[in-house]
């Protein structure tokens, strides 16, 4: 069973899908959160995510030339994430406050065109050509390849993939302990539920949209250099072509839902991996070519049979 | 004299993009202008034409389906309808939800799109793409063209071939520029029509106040899909149009979503949504403002590598395009926050003769 079936699935298309699964999860807490809390639907999302990554590969480069090593990316995107919380809330500060009153539309303009500004200005200054993120071959974690082989059934994954699951696994802990248990992560629910009645309620909803954007961008960062440890590259359009699967999940998982929006982004992540299993005879169920339109199939999918989500989320 | 004949060749390339632009300007101000459809997916829509045009109109190749060797007309009718139709199951499909999904949604089917351009290789040739596009009135001096009706009644072959050997090799230039903006014409005074029309009255109802017009008795659904449909094929015809202008065309970087989706919204933004005339006015402002800015750039460029040696000229010119691009998204936010009307405001009531 494990020999002939097992083996290659789990080890090449089950984690490598929880992996893409965790990596869509973050992304879409950020798009879900926007679109729950400021009412729209934020395009330059997936750009915040890839600034975070160059800034972090930059860091990662300052490191070596002043200490002579390459930190671990995880270390290194300490001060990236604080300059891409930071462009966030600039980001909002001049271009989104200024249309809180407008209808949604203009506003979701406005982040249409910031993506292209953000993603512009990062090709000015790194230029528009594949970086590479993490030299080598990432070796299967020899621990837990000789423990799982003492069990018979071999795993061979790699740490950094190691590193990504658990990664997400404590940033969802921590997120989940925000919204339930803090005054801030209340008062963000409070006003996802209904704006006017939190404000009557004295919350200040300024404060709740900076917070907004501060989860929103740490998450994006997180996920974004999580994207490029596991492809140990970066490269400024990376953004946009995660900003779909993103999309994807958080209205699979319900507009206004974090964990629906984890949800989401799992089922995606897998869905794209296993449809190039080989589930009927010998091929490829799906050409890989067309691996990044599945997430835009279960998207249309929503909208047509169920646009609140999984978990029922809001539609507006 | 040369010199002269080189900028006049310049301004004419200039127009025809130009009126390329000002055709999916006005596409996109039928979705946006007059039914208020946040359509992010023109680069997608324009692929669809352009491919259809290239397939349909192509001589016998090895390397793609067809090409069919079909008359130009048939080609950009073809394109024109095409684009509708999936437009109409894209729009059936998402016009229900709200303007956010719409964006999302037509976002993604132009990477679904390009997706499958890139991908089915026996068809188009997948990342390699199509070339030998033919050209409005270039094509006429090929052999395949003037060896058939109706030229081939007027002269034989010899004819045909020392004839077009004896014009100046820009002949059709002109002409071609000629033809786009008559194109251009067409559309604008067709929408300038359906704008003052009850249709284009009612359109403005429903994007101001869907329920009121609802409560009319409007079919709100039904004029939103048309209206979608109407300006995606105005964008398909446009795609046929680039298809010719550039001769060869290939899913990734013609159809790139920030020159071809992004640039469009601008010139709408800035030459005025909702006003014809200001879509078309906003595509040759920003499309000249787009072209002054690159001989601008690559001249200050120049400049500098005089004055440093050493500097990697090839790399500042490669950026330049991101700078510029970066200055189009800064007008965007600008005029949107300071000149939300654009330069050319909408007129309403729309009436005839206003």
């Amino acid at each position: 069973m494990w020999e002939n079936f097992g083996f290659e699935f789990v080890n090449y298309y089950f984690i490598p899908g929880l992996v893409l699964g965790c990596i869509y999860a973050l992304g879409a807490i950020g798009i879900t959160l926007t679109f729950g809390i400021l009412r729209f639907a934020n395009f330059a999302h997936g750009e915040i995510m890839m600034t975070g990554a160059f800034l972090t590969w930059t860091f990662l480069e300052i490191s070596n030339i002043f200490l002579g090593f390459y930190m671990h990316p995880l270390i290194a995107c300490t001060p990236a994430i604080f300059i891409a919380i930071f462009l966030a809330l600039s980001v909002d500060r001049y271009f989104y406050k200024p249309f809180r009153d407008s209808p949604t539309i203009i506003i979701v303009m406005a982040s249409f065109g910031m993506m292209l500004i953000i993603r512009s200005l990062v090709q000015v200054i790194w230029g528009p050509n594949q970086i590479t993120f993490v030299k080598g071959i990432a070796k299967p974690n020899s621990y837990l390849k000789d423990f799982s082989s003492s069990m018979d059934m071999m795993l061979l994954v790699p740490s950094k993939h190691l590193f990504i699951i658990l990664g997400t696994i404590i940033i969802m802990l921590a997120f989940n302990y925000m919204l339930t248990s803090t005054r801030i992560g209340k008062a963000m629910r409070a006003v996802s539920d209904s704006p006017d009645l939190a404000k009557v309620t004295g919350i200040d909803v300024e404060q709740v949209i900076r917070a907004t954007w501060i989860v929103g961008g740490f998450c994006a960062v997180m996920a974004g250099v999580f994207m490029a440890m596991d492809t140990q590259f970066i490269m400024s359009t990376m953004g946009f072509r995660m900003l779909l699967p993103m999309f994807a999940a958080a209205i699979l998982g319900g507009i206004g839902r974090p964990f629906g929006a984890v949800l989401g982004g799992l089922v995606i992540g897998f869905a794209e991996e296993l449809s190039a299993y080989p589930w009927f005879g010998n091929g490829p169920l799906l050409s890989p070519g067309y691996k990044s339109g599945v997430a835009f199939s279960i998207l249309v999918l929503m909208l047509v049979f169920r646009p609140s989500g999984i978990l029922k989320g809001r539609v507006f | 004299m040369d010199e002269l004949i080189g900028y006049f060749l310049y301004f004419l390339s200039l127009l025809s993009v130009g009126g390329i632009y000002a055709l999916l300007a006005l596409g996109l101000n039928v979705n946006w202008g007059f039914a208020g459809l946040f359509n992010a997916g023109i680069a997608g829509f324009a692929a669809v034409g352009a491919y259809t045009f290239a397939i349909l109109t192509t001589a016998e190749s090895t390397f793609h389906y067809g090409g069919l060797g079909l008359p130009i007309i048939i080609g950009e009718i073809s394109a024109f309808l095409i684009a509708g139709i999936i437009a109409a199951v894209i729009g059936i499909i998402s016009i229900r939800l709200r303007a956010d999904y719409l964006a999302i949604a037509t976002i993604g089917i132009a990477e679904i799109i390009k997706l499958i351009f890139k991908n089915q290789v026996d068809i188009t040739n997948g990342p390699r793409g199509i070339n030998k596009i033919p050209r409005t009135w270039e094509h006429f001096s090929e052999s395949r063209y003037f060896s058939q009706p109706i030229l081939s009644w007027i002269g034989d072959n010899q004819f045909w071939q020392a004839f077009f050997d004896s014009l100046v090799n820009w002949w059709w230039q002109p002409l071609f520029a000629a033809t786009i903006l008559f194109f251009v014409f067409v559309v604008y005074m067709m929408l300038e029509r359906a704008r003052v029309s009850p249709w284009g009255r009612m359109m403005t109802a429903i994007r101001e106040n869907e329920d009121a017009a609802r409560a009319a008795g409007k079919d709100v659904t039904r004029r939103r899909v048309e209206a979608f449909i109407i300006g995606t094929m105005i964008m398909g015809l446009a795609g046929a149009l680039l298809a010719q202008h550039l001769r060869f065309i290939e899913p990734t970087h013609t159809f790139d979503p920030s020159k071809m989706t992004f640039l469009v919204w601008v010139m709408l933004i800035a030459g005025g949504s909702g006003n014809n005339r200001g879509a078309i006015l906003g595509a040759f402002l920003i499309w000249f403002v787009w072209s002054a800015s690159e001989l601008f750039l690559n001249g200050f460029i120049d400049i500098v590598a005089n004055i440093f040696n050493g500097i990697d000229v090839s790399m500042l010119k490669n950026r330049s395009g991101y700078l510029r691009m970066l200055l189009i998204g800064l007008v965007l936010q600008f005029v949107l926050q300071k000149y939300p009307k654009g330069i050319l405001p909408e007129r309403r009531p729309a009436a005839p003769g206003e």
